[in-house]
C-alpha cells in the first residue's frame, strides 16, 4: 500500500499513464500549455500538450517564451494566469430570479461542476490556494469555491529553477512544496534519463500512485531532488524583507513615495487580476429585456477601479496613489490582521504582468526611507 | 410582464459612418423583443416611417461638423426626454475630429473641385459640447450588449451597468495573454475604457483605443512605455489621433508628442 511520504520514480514515458489514470477517474486535467505567447493553464488530453522544451524569461513588464536546450516538461515558472481562474472564476452566475404571479422566485446556480486535476501546481500556488481558502471559507463560506476546491486534485511540481521575478523564499511559501498536495513531481533531467521523483501527499494521491505500479525511488533521486530545490532557492530573482512589513505599511500612509509610484501606475488592474490571492469581486444583474427574468453574476473586480469604492456619486479612492497604497498595504500588512497571513506569496506575477513593470520588491524598500514621517508635500490624496 | 408604458425611441444621425446605428439593427433577435417594449418612432436607417416627437429616448450618433447640425442637435434635445449619445463620434468627435488639428480651409481647397459648395465648421465636436447629454455610450462602433443594457436599464428605471475600468480588466477576465507584456506589442488597453470585450488583444493585436480614455487614464506613463517598446514620436502622436482624437486625455497625449517633435 502507498502512503503519504512514499516516493517513487515516474519515467518520462509513464507521465502518459499518470494522465490516463486521472482521466479514468473522471478528472478534467488542467495543466500549463503553450497558448498565445505564454504558458497558460488549460485542459490537456494527452502528454503531448504539455510544453515540452519550453521556458519563459520574465522581467518587470516583460514575459517571453523561449526554447530550452532540453525536453523538460516543467522547465519554466508561473505564467499570466493562476489556478484561481478555476476555483474562483472570473465570471460566475450566482442565481436566477423569475417573475411569478405572486412576485418572484429565486433559483440558485448549481454548485457542482467538473472535477479538476491541477497538474503542475507550484509551491507558491498552493500557498495562494490556502490563502483563498481562508477568504472563501469560515462563517461566510462560498459554496461554489468550496465545492471546486475540495474536489480538485493537486499534482504539484517542484520548481527546478527560479524565475527572475520570483521571491517565494522571502515570503516563506517555496520553492519546496511541503503540504497541500496529493502528488508532487520533481523533474530530473540526467541526459537521456528523463524522469520524475513522485511523492505521495495524500490518500487520494496514494491510490493513484498505487495504480501506476512504480519502482520505489532510490536515495540518489531523493538527494538529487533536494539539491535541485536548494539551487532554486538560492537563485531567486527577487527578495523582499518581510519582518517589518506590517508596521512599515501601516505606518506609511502619507509617505511621499505613493505619489511617485502613482506617476507610473496605470490603475489598469493587471496586478490584482494576475495575483493568485486577490479575491475582490462585484456583482451585476443581467436582466432579460422582457422583464421576466434576471440573473445575478459575480465577476472579478479590482481595488484599482473607481467603481470599487463608489459611494453614491463619487469614489473614496480617487487618486492613483491612494489606490496603489490600498492594494499594497492590504496585500502585505492589513491582510495579516484580516486573515492571519500575508496576502503575498512571492510569485512575481504583479511584477511581470504590470505593463510598466512596477515592482513591489523595489517600492517597499523606498518606503523604509523616511517611514512614518509626516510629509506635508506629496501626501497621497484621497 | 407587461410594462406600463412603451417608451418612444428616436435614432439620429450626425457626422458619422452609421456603424453605431447598425449595431442596433445588428441586435436582430433582441430587436424583435425590444420592439414589444419600445416604440421605434424615428429611425431612418431602419424605416422611412417617421413619427413626430417628442421622444422618450433619443439615441444620437455622430458629431457636429456643420452649422446646420449645431442647430439640429438643439431641436433633437428639445424633443427628447433622455438623450443618449452612441459611439466615438458623438462622444468625442470621431475620426473627423482630426480636422481640429489641421486647417479645414486648406483641406477644402485641396480635396474638392468646387470648394465653394462645401459649408462646414472648422471643428468636429461631441454632442455634449452643444447640449446636455444624459448618457454616453463609447466605442467605434458601440457594443451591442452595452446598447441593450442601456435600453433595458431605461425600461426598468435603473442605472445602466457600464464599467469605466480599463480594457485590461476585460482581457484578464477573458483570459487573454497580455500582448504588451508577452509580445512587446504597443497597446492602449491600460488607458482605454472597457466595453468591447477586449476584442483586439484576443486576436493578438494591441488595443487602439476605440472606446476612448478610462475613468483615470495615466497617459504620460503609458506613452513612456510605448516609447520603450519602440514607438517613435510620430507613432506616439498618431496612435492617439484616431477615433477618440478629440477626447481631452488622448488629445493631450498627441499634443505632447507633437510638442516633443513628432511628425504632424
Amino acid at each position: 500500500m502507498s502512503a503519504e511520504g512514499d516516493r517513487y520514480v515516474l519515467s518520462r514515458k509513464d507521465v502518459s499513464r499518470l494522465l490516463e489514470q486521472l482521466h479514468q477517474r473522471g478528472y478534467t486535467v488542467l495543466a500549463p500549455r503553450v497558448h498565445e505567447a505564454a504558458l497558460v493553464y488549460g485542459e490537456i488530453r494527452s502528454v503531448e500538450e504539455l510544453p515540452s522544451g519550453w521556458t519563459d524569461r520574465q522581467e518587470g513588464g516583460t514575459y517571453r517564451l523561449e526554447r530550452r536546450s532540453d525536453d523538460a516538461l516543467f522547465g519554466y515558472n508561473v505564467g499570466p494566469d493562476s489556478w484561481k481562474k478555476y476555483l474562483f472564476p472570473a465570471h460566475e452566475k450566482l442565481w436566477t430570479a423569475r417573475r411569478t404571479a405572486e412576485g418572484f422566485e429565486v433559483e440558485e446556480s448549481r454548485k457542482t461542476g467538473p472535477r479538476y486535476a491541477f497538474l503542475g501546481v507550484r509551491a507558491c500556488e498552493i500557498a495562494a490556494m490556502h490563502i483563498q481558502d481562508r477568504v472563501f471559507g469560515g462563517p461566510y463560506a462560498d459554496p461554489g469555491y468550496q465545492a471546486r476546491r475540495t474536489g480538485a486534485l493537486i499534482i504539484a511540481v517542484q520548481c527546478g529553477q527560479a524565475g527572475n521575478t520570483c521571491f517565494c523564499v522571502s515570503m516563506k511559501t517555496g520553492p519546496r512544496v511541503t503540504q497541500g498536495f496529493d502528488l508532487s513531481l520533481t523533474e530530473l533531467l540526467d541526459g537521456n534519463d528523463h524522469r520524475f521523483l513522485l511523492e505521495v501527499g495524500s490518500e487520494r494521491g496514494a491510490e493513484i500512485a498505487e495504480s501506476l505500479h512504480l519502482p520505489v525511488a532510490p536515495p540518489k533521486d531523493v538527494r538529487a531532488a533536494g539539491e535541485l530545490l536548494d539551487r532554486t532557492a538560492a537563485a531567486m530573482g527577487r527578495t523582499l524583507r518581510t519582518d517589518d512589513l506590517h508596521e512599515l505599511l501601516l505606518g506609511s500612509p502619507e509617505h511621499p513615495h505613493w505619489e511617485e509610484i502613482a506617476q507610473r501606475c496605470l490603475s489598469c488592474t493587471n496586478c490584482t487580476l494576475a495575483c493568485p490571492t486577490c479575491f475582490c469581486s462585484t456583482t451585476e444583474e443581467v436582466p432579460e429585456l422582457d422583464g421576466t427574468k434576471v440573473e445575478r453574476w459575480r465577476r472579478w473586480d479590482s481595488c484599482f477601479t473607481l467603481g470599487f469604492t463608489q459611494l453614491g456619486k463619487s469614489s473614496v479612492r480617487r487618486s492613483g496613489a491612494s489606490r496603489y497604497r490600498q492594494w499594497l498595504t492590504h496585500k502585505l500588512a492589513s491582510w495579516q490582521d484580516q486573515f492571519g497571513s500575508s496576502g503575498c506569496v512571492g510569485c512575481g506575477r504583479c511584477i511581470t504582468w504590470c505593463p510598466v513593470g512596477i515592482d513591489l520588491t523595489v517600492e517597499v524598500p523606498v518606503l523604509r526611507t523616511g517611514a512614518r514621517s509626516k510629509s506635508s508635500e506629496g501626501t497621497a490624496k484621497p | 410582464m407587461a410594462r406600463k408604458t412603451r417608451p418612444r425611441i428616436a435614432v439620429w444621425k450626425f457626422a458619422s459612418c452609421d456603424g453605431c446605428q447598425l449595431s442596433l439593427l445588428d441586435c436582430e433577435e433582441e430587436l424583435l423583443t425590444l420592439t414589444e417594449f419600445v416604440e421605434i418612432a424615428n429611425f431612418r436607417e431602419a424605416t422611412s416611417t417617421v413619427l413626430e416627437g417628442p421622444y422618450d429616448i433619443s439615441l444620437v450618433e455622430g458629431s457636429v461638423t456643420t452649422l446646420e447640425d449645431a442647430r439640429r442637435i438643439q431641436e433633437v434635445r428639445a424633443q427628447s426626454r433622455l438623450l443618449v449619445t452612441i459611439g466615438a463620434c458623438a462622444t468625442a468627435g470621431g475620426i473627423q475630429a482630426l480636422r481640429n488639428f489641421g486647417n479645414v480651409e486648406e483641406f477644402r481647397r485641396a480635396v474638392y473641385a468646387r470648394p465653394e459648395y462645401i459649408s462646414t465648421l472648422s471643428t468636429s465636436t461631441p454632442i455634449a459640447d452643444h447640449v446636455p447629454v444624459d448618457l454616453e455610450l463609447r466605442g467605434c462602433p458601440i457594443n451591442k450588449r452595452q446598447l441593450l443594457e442601456v435600453l433595458s436599464a431605461l425600461l426598468d428605471g435603473r442605472a445602466p451597468n457600464l464599467p469605466t475600468e480599463s480594457v485590461c480588466a476585460e482581457c484578464k477576465r477573458r483570459g487573454n495573454v497580455c500582448v504588451m507584456v508577452a509580445r512587446g506589442t504597443p497597446c492602449l488597453g491600460p488607458v482605454t475604457q472597457s466595453g468591447c470585450g477586449a476584442i483586439c488583444p484576443a486576436y493578438d493585436r494591441g488595443c487602439y483605443g476605440c472606446f476612448g480614455p478610462t475613468e483615470t487614464p495615466n497617459l504620460p506613463s503609458l506613452v513612456a512605455r510605448l516609447g520603450e517598446l519602440g514607438m517613435d514620436r510620430g507613432q506616439r502622436l498618431r496612435v492617439f489621433r484616431t477615433y477618440n482624437a478629440g477626447s481631452p486625455p488622448f488629445r493631450a497625449a498627441s499634443e505632447a508628442a507633437h510638442e516633443a517633435g513628432g511628425a504632424p
